[in-house]
């Protein structure tokens, strides 16, 4: 029998050699004469591990990790194709307690199938959503979605199913589907995981949402940072269409639905869905006032859903195992899954996904095995740049989208990035600035003006210039900035600046340090250096 | 990567007619002429504006709104140095400082041979590796500062 080995294409996986390994495993499948292929999957998401190569045997895939390409010989001679022992062994893939406890819905095939074989997909449950899909009417589908529970994953939590039935509800010649893929937020890497790993999962939920609300066109707005997720998504895309997934006659149904991937060009502020919008149709990434909603009067001036690509390669699950399979999963307003991106300095840095409701405690301890350094947790920021800095004491918040608000926090797109002991929240608070600083589309005067005079005024409070007077103008200064922007950049970058004075109080009142000890950033002099 | 061979008037015209009926073709044609000449060159601007029925300023100024857009040829290499907090909090600032001292250069910047440019960047999706860079289009996680060594000779002597 032939044999399989699986070696990731995902981008984080080839960023540690996965490409090495792959060519070392091609060359001694040709060497040996063996009767061997190595697939590209996704990855399982267990960072620490890649490159993990699996192979199939009859008890299931087994995992070897981390693998370099060096050590390729050694396991072929050890008969890894055989499942032998090894050092690198790590037994059968989904028994690793990491993956074990996960409950994989959005994630079911990633790592696991081929991402660009259709054949692959359909087999592992693929385009079953849409089948059922096709048997409903387009308020039943939209129905669905609203009864799953399924909230905006990209940061906001706004639930699907209202954006879409506004959508529906809208008489319009043409409306559209954009999936926002601007993953911009640092710790977070769920949605390149899947578009990398299980493209067709997204081009099915985007058929679905076309056909929901009365919508022939699709477009999926990607970050020009991830060029690998974007040529992966390309290919998908034309396979989709070869294969009559995409196109005039979508699976035969007599549908319409075309999709078309864009690049971005490195703007953080076009993960909001206006700016996303100006973005596409050419124009600056200017957010624009609201309402009239996107979903009234979207891309082009027509109605469009605008859904993160989480939120989207959901869609599929919900369809094809009915909405209350979904929100049986759990806890509160928070139903369904959330995809947990552990991140920064931690051990075991990966996806899990799960319920929501797990605590912040047992997602980095109980997976991520604390720190990566050793040293102990000092500070965690979930939710991106504009989320909260929780010390210690708020680790047995539940990841929930209302915990995470009662405690002045934002559990955001998931992600959870780690810091030791060595960490300065002045510095952070300062960095929030900086980076409003440097990705405001320049709209509001708040947000624009106001983020440089925050960088400004923390150097003073740093180098202990009238640190009380200044530390009360930051406060005075964060309410403007909460009040009087549009969008969520400069409204809630005040959350890591505040959250940072309020929970670590004493990195803003050290002696002042000699001038030429501190050294912020060596950019202070000007924001067009990047 | 960038090929920075210069701007041609024939070899960006043709680039843009190719996108031009696109809608909203703006990015789509920005993104191609920096792909064929490594920046968007100020003589693109008018045939641009002209191709899609806009003014000179808002297409300079959809050039100017974006990071990606450069206004000047790039380096051979395009170092790419990730300093999102994930990565600050592996140790990238340290990484990054060692990096523009063994260059000779501040982010933002080209080296004086035109062998590197380096920029940072807020996030490239690795970070559970962190500290990760991007190398002319290819991502490289948990970046120290001898990893980063190794690339930029790896990349000298293939240049």
């Amino acid at each position: 029998m032939s044999s399989k080995i699986y070696v990731p294409g995902d981008a984080a996986a080839l960023s540690v050699g996965a490409e090495a390994v792959a060519k070392a495993m091609a060359e001694q499948i040709a060497y040996r004469r063996l009767d061997a292929s190595v697939v590209r999957n996704g990855s399982r998401g267990m960072f620490w591990l890649e490159p993990l190569v699996e192979i199939e045997t009859s008890r299931g895939r087994i995992a070897y990790g981390p693998v370099t390409a060096e050590q390729v010989p050694g396991l072929f001679d050890a008969g890894f194709l055989d499942a032998k022992p090894h050092r690198l062994h790590l037994g059968v893939t989904e028994e690793i307690p990491y993956l074990k406890k996960q409950e994989r819905l959005t994630f079911a095939r990633c790592g696991i199938t081929d991402p660009l074989s259709l054949s692959d997909y359909v087999g592992h449950g693929g385009y079953r959503g849409l089948e059922r899909a096709l048997t409903l009417t387009p308020q039943a589908i939209v129905e669905e979605v609203t009864n799953s529970g399924l909230r905006g994953r990209g940061g906001a939590g706004f639930p699907t199913g209202i954006k879409w039935r506004t959508v529906l509800n809208t008489a319009a010649d043409q409306k559209y589907i954009v999936c926002n893929a601007d993953e911009g937020d640092s710790g977070t890497y769920a949605d390149r995981m899947i578009m990398e790993g299980d493209p067709f999962v997204l081009i099915e939920g985007m058929t679905i949402a076309g056909f929901a609300v009365g919508a022939t066109s699709g477009y999926i707005y990607l970050r020009s940072e991830y060029p690998h997720a974007f040529r992966q998504l390309q290919r998908a895309i034309a396979i989709a269409y070869d294969k009559g997934y995409l196109g005039e006659n979508v699976a035969g149904s007599g549908k319409r639905f075309d999709l078309e991937p864009r690049m971005g060009a490195g703007a953080y502020i076009c993960g909001e869905e206006t700016s996303l919008l100006e973005s596409l149709e050419g124009k600056r990434g200017q957010i624009r006032f609201k309402p009239p909603l996107p979903a009234i009067k979207g891309l082009f001036g027509q109605p469009t859903v605008v859904n993160n690509v989480i939120s989207l390669a959901t869609v599929p699950i919900i369809l094809d195992k009915g909405a209350h399979y979904y929100r049986d999963f759990g806890m509160g307003k928070s139903r369904g899954t959330l995809t947990i991106q552990l991140a920064g300095n931690i051990k075991y840095g990966g996806l899990v996904e799960k319920a929501f409701g797990l605590t912040l405690r047992e997602a980095i301890y109980d997976f991520g095995g604390g720190t990566a350094s050793g040293r102990p947790l000092r500070a965690v920021q979930a939710g991106g740049p504009l989320g909260a800095y929780f010390p210690e004491s708020l680790l047995d918040t539940p990841l929930d989208y209302e915990a995470f608000a009662e405690r002045k926090g934002m559990l955001g797109h998931g992600g959870i990035v780690v810091f030791d002991d060595t960490v300065d929240l002045a510095h952070q608070a300062r960095f929030a600035m900086e980076f409003c600083a440097v990705e405001s589309c320049g709209k509001c005067t708040p947000c624009r003006v106001g983020s440089t005079r925050g960088v400004e005024v923390i150097d003073k409070i740093v180098a202990n210039q009238d640190r009380v007077k200044n530390l009360e103008l930051l406060g005075d200064l964060c309410e403007v900035l909460t009040d009087g922007s549009l969008c969520a950049l400069g409204g809630l970058i005040p959350f890591p600046v505040q959250s940072a004075i309020r929970h670590f109080p004493e990195d803003f009142d050290k002696p002042a340090p000699p001038p030429s000890a501190y050294r912020p950033n060596q950019t202070q002099e000007t924001q067009s250096w990047r | 990567m960038s090929t920075s061979q210069g701007w041609d008037a024939d070899r960006g015209l043709a680039r843009i007619q190719e996108l031009e009926r696109l809608p909203g073709a703006l990015l789509p044609i920005l993104h191609a002429l920096q792909d064929e000449f490594g920046y968007v060159d100020k003589a693109a601007i008018p045939l641009v504006a002209s191709a899609l029925n806009l003014s000179h300023a808002e297409v300079h100024g959809v050039v100017s709104f974006y990071h990606d857009f450069r206004h000047d040829p790039a380096g051979r290499h395009v170092l790419k140095l990730c300093r999102a907090e994930a990565c600050q909090s592996m140790g990238c600032e340290k990484m990054i400082r060692h990096v523009e001292n063994r260059l000779g250069v501040k982010l933002g910047a080209t080296t004086e041979d035109r062998s590197f440019t380096v920029e940072a960047v807020y996030c490239l999706g690795n970070c559970a590796l962190s500290p990760a860079v991007m190398l002319d289009g290819k991502l490289y996680g948990r970046v120290s500062s001898d990893v980063a060594d190794f690339l930029i000779d790896d990349a000298k002597r293939h240049s």
